[in-house]
This record gives C-alpha cells, structure tokens and sequence, in this order.
C-alpha cells in the first residue's frame, strides 16, 4: 500500500498540540501542504485560538507543521511509524536520548 | 510534560516527544517571542539541523549576541553563552582557537552582527574562521523598540525614522561574500526546509558560513508599516521570493516588500585561519613549530 492510498484511508497521521504554548501565529493553519487544520472555536488560558485537527483523514504526519511552529507546540506523526513502533519487541526512542 | 498535548493517550503509549524538545532547555519554555515571530521557526530548523547532522552534542557550542534572536542561546540545551552587544563572534573566535575541536554556531540577529559586530562579521570572514553564522533579519531592532537597523530597506517607518527610511541597507549576502565567506546563503522562515538543509551543510562545511534567515517582526516592523501579522509576511515571503542558487550576490539585495532572492549563493573552498596559521608558521620555522588543532 502506497502512502498516498494510506493517507486516504485515514491511516497517514496524526497531530498532537500543545494547546497552553500555542499563540495562535497560524502558521500549521496556513502552511499545511494537505490544509487539514483549523482555528478552535474555544481559547486557551492565553486567550489564544490553537490548531485542531478538522480533517484527519487528510493528514499525511508530515510534520510540516512541527517544524513551522515557533512555539514547538504541535508537530505530526505518520501512523505507519507509530505502528512499527508497537511491533518491535523493544521499542526504542523515535528521538535521540537526551543530549 | 506528556499530559498537556493532545492526543495525551497516545504520547502515553508510544512513548513519543515532540522531536524538537530534547535539543531545547524546557525549563525556559515558553520563550519570550512574539506571536507570529519567525525566530521560532529558525531554532525549529536549527534543531532538526542538529538531529540531522548526527553531531556530537557535546563538542556543540551556541553564541549569541544582544537582542530578540540573542535568545536562542538560552533556549538551546547547549553549551551557550549570552554575550555582550556586538561581540558573538570575537567570543567565538576565542572559543573556537582555545578549543579547535569544537563545533562553534553564532546565532543573532541583523542589528547585532552587521551594526554594532559589524566591523567582528568582516573580519571573521576575511580570516576564514571556521564558524557558522546564523543571522536572523527581521530589518529592525526588535528588542529596543523598533529603530532602524542596517538591513532596514528604504521606504519603511521606524521609531527613529517617521518619515520613512532613507539609509541605504546592507546587503549582507553580498557583504559576507565579499569579505570572504566560503559558505553564503539566505533564506526565509517560509522555506523551513531549505533552512534547515542549509544549516546542516554549514554545520558540516569548514570555515566562515553566513546564513541570513529572513523572519518577520510582527510586532515592530510590520504594524509600524502596516503590512499585517507574521503570517502575511510570511505569505509574502512565499508569494515574492525567487529561488536562485549560485546567484551573483551583487544583485541579491532586498526593497521594501519586494522581490526577494533566495538560495544558497556561495559555495566555495578557502584555507581556515587555522589551516593557514600552521601551513605558514610550518613553512618558515619548519621542525621548531608544532602544528597546532589538528
């Protein structure tokens, strides 16, 4: 299977968003190759408006948006290292230890 | 840490991080930048310019100057030092002479390395000391409240120039080069991905990298000249900018909201200041001299 047939069956990614550090420049919103996230309607305590994920079946976990955040609140996952992930006995770290 | 994200769930079973964080100080988060500062986005490629080159972490080391972008040595889990106005790059001059083995990153911004250091970047360049030079222009003092820096181009309203700008900028591509950088390259904060390439072939390359990161001031630059928040400029930055690598650096300089020029400009190979120091010294004092970082 293909990526591309993946990331229309809704396996390609996911986001995750650390919704008390965003200040809401938009840059995910606006940047994502796959235009897969939006504004929330709620605020965090900042008074922000923070990414969420609309259109999950669109999100390919490039991580596009990670590496555009200024405020390293968000960054995506593919699905398929998440589940190689689960299938090694030992899971080693998808990062490198701390440095 | 892993409770605040969404999505908590996950994070708790597959044992994920936000690949940026272990090269960050956590502590320190979150960082003083404004809303729609691209500064952010600069130490994002930073770090995945880090991860990348697979260096060693301890033989790493961040400087920086006074200033908005004189932060990233705080935030960076590094070893960093916060210098005084100006003087980034005599500190890494030292730091790099005393210690030739390390790897020495300067990380500051326009007003710092090309008006006051600006006398440290020309003759860091001509000897070829071996340091990567990160300089983030956003064409304003940011953290001073909005002056004219040497970058600023003609045309825009500043805080010491109500009328308009009328100082003609540096064109610090061209400058670098001319005094002798091996390695020139600019980019904005649009092309995160080029950015990040760029520094991990500076931080590969031996001798004097210049890498200009164009990054918006949302807060000064563009609401004095009101062209929007830091996601127009970055909208501009992607609409005008043309990617031309290898480009004469003589016409790579930047007009207010114009054309902008991007790519890596300079790619060539000069003895460092080093190398020449012991190649000299070796020549005419021959067996008495020991040839030194190495």
């Amino acid at each position: 299977m293909s990526d591309q047939e993946g990331a229309r069956k809704g396996k390609g990614g996911t986001v995750f968003v650390r919704v008390e550090v965003c200040k809401g420049c938009s840059f995910c919103i606006d940047f994502c190759p796959t235009h897969c996230l939006e504004f929330s309607h709620g605020y965090n305590k900042k008074g922000y408006h923070y990414p969420v994920l609309t259109r999950p079946e669109d999100c390919t976990g490039c991580d596009m948006c990670g590496q555009y955040c200024p405020d390293f609140a968000i960054f995506g996952v593919r699905l398929k290292d998440l589940e190689a992930r689960q299938r090694a006995a030992t899971p080693e770290p998808l990062i490198p230890s701390q440095p | 840490m892993s409770s605040e994200w969404t999505n908590a769930e996950l994070i708790q079973q597959y044992g994920i991080e936000n690949p940026v964080m272990p090269y960050l100080r956590q502590d320190r988060l979150p960082h003083i930048w404004c809303p729609g500062c691209g500064i952010g986005t600069t130490v994002n490629c930073f770090t995945r310019a880090l991860s990348e080159s697979k260096l060693n972490l301890d033989e790493v080391v961040i400087v920086s100057g006074i200033g908005c972008t004189g932060r990233v040595a705080g935030y960076m889990n590094l070893d960093s030092f916060h210098t005084t106005h100006g003087r980034a790059i005599p500190f890494a001059t030292g730091l790099k002479l005393a210690n030739p083995k390390l790897k020495v990153v300067v990380y500051s911004g326009d007003g710092d390395l090309s008006a006051i250091g600006g006398n440290h970047l020309v003759h860091a360049a001509r000897r070829n000391m071996d340091l990567m030079v990160v300089c983030v222009n956003n064409f304003t003092y940011g953290m001073t409240g909005g002056q004219v820096a040497p970058t600023t181009p003609l045309g825009p309203t500043q805080t010491t120039m109500p009328y308009g700008n009328f100082e003609t900028p540096f064109n610090l591509p061209f400058l670098a080069d001319a005094c002798g950088a091996v390695y020139v390259a600019r980019w904005t904060i649009y092309h995160v991905r080029q950015l990040a390439k760029a520094m991990k072939e500076g931080l590969e390359k031996k001798g004097f990298v210049f890498i200009e990161a164009m990054s918006p001031c949302p807060t000064l630059y563009s609401r004095r000249n009101r062209l929007g928040d830091g996601v127009d400029q970055v909208k501009y930055y992607k609409e005008r900018s043309i990617i031309r690598n290898g480009a004469d650096t003589k016409e790579v300089g930047l007009s207010f909201q114009g054309e902008i020029v991007v790519g890596k400009f300079v790619d060539r190979e000069r003895p460092t200041w080093l190398e020449s120091m012991n190649e000299h010294l070796g020549r005419v004092l021959g067996d008495k001299f020991t040839p030194y970082g190495v």
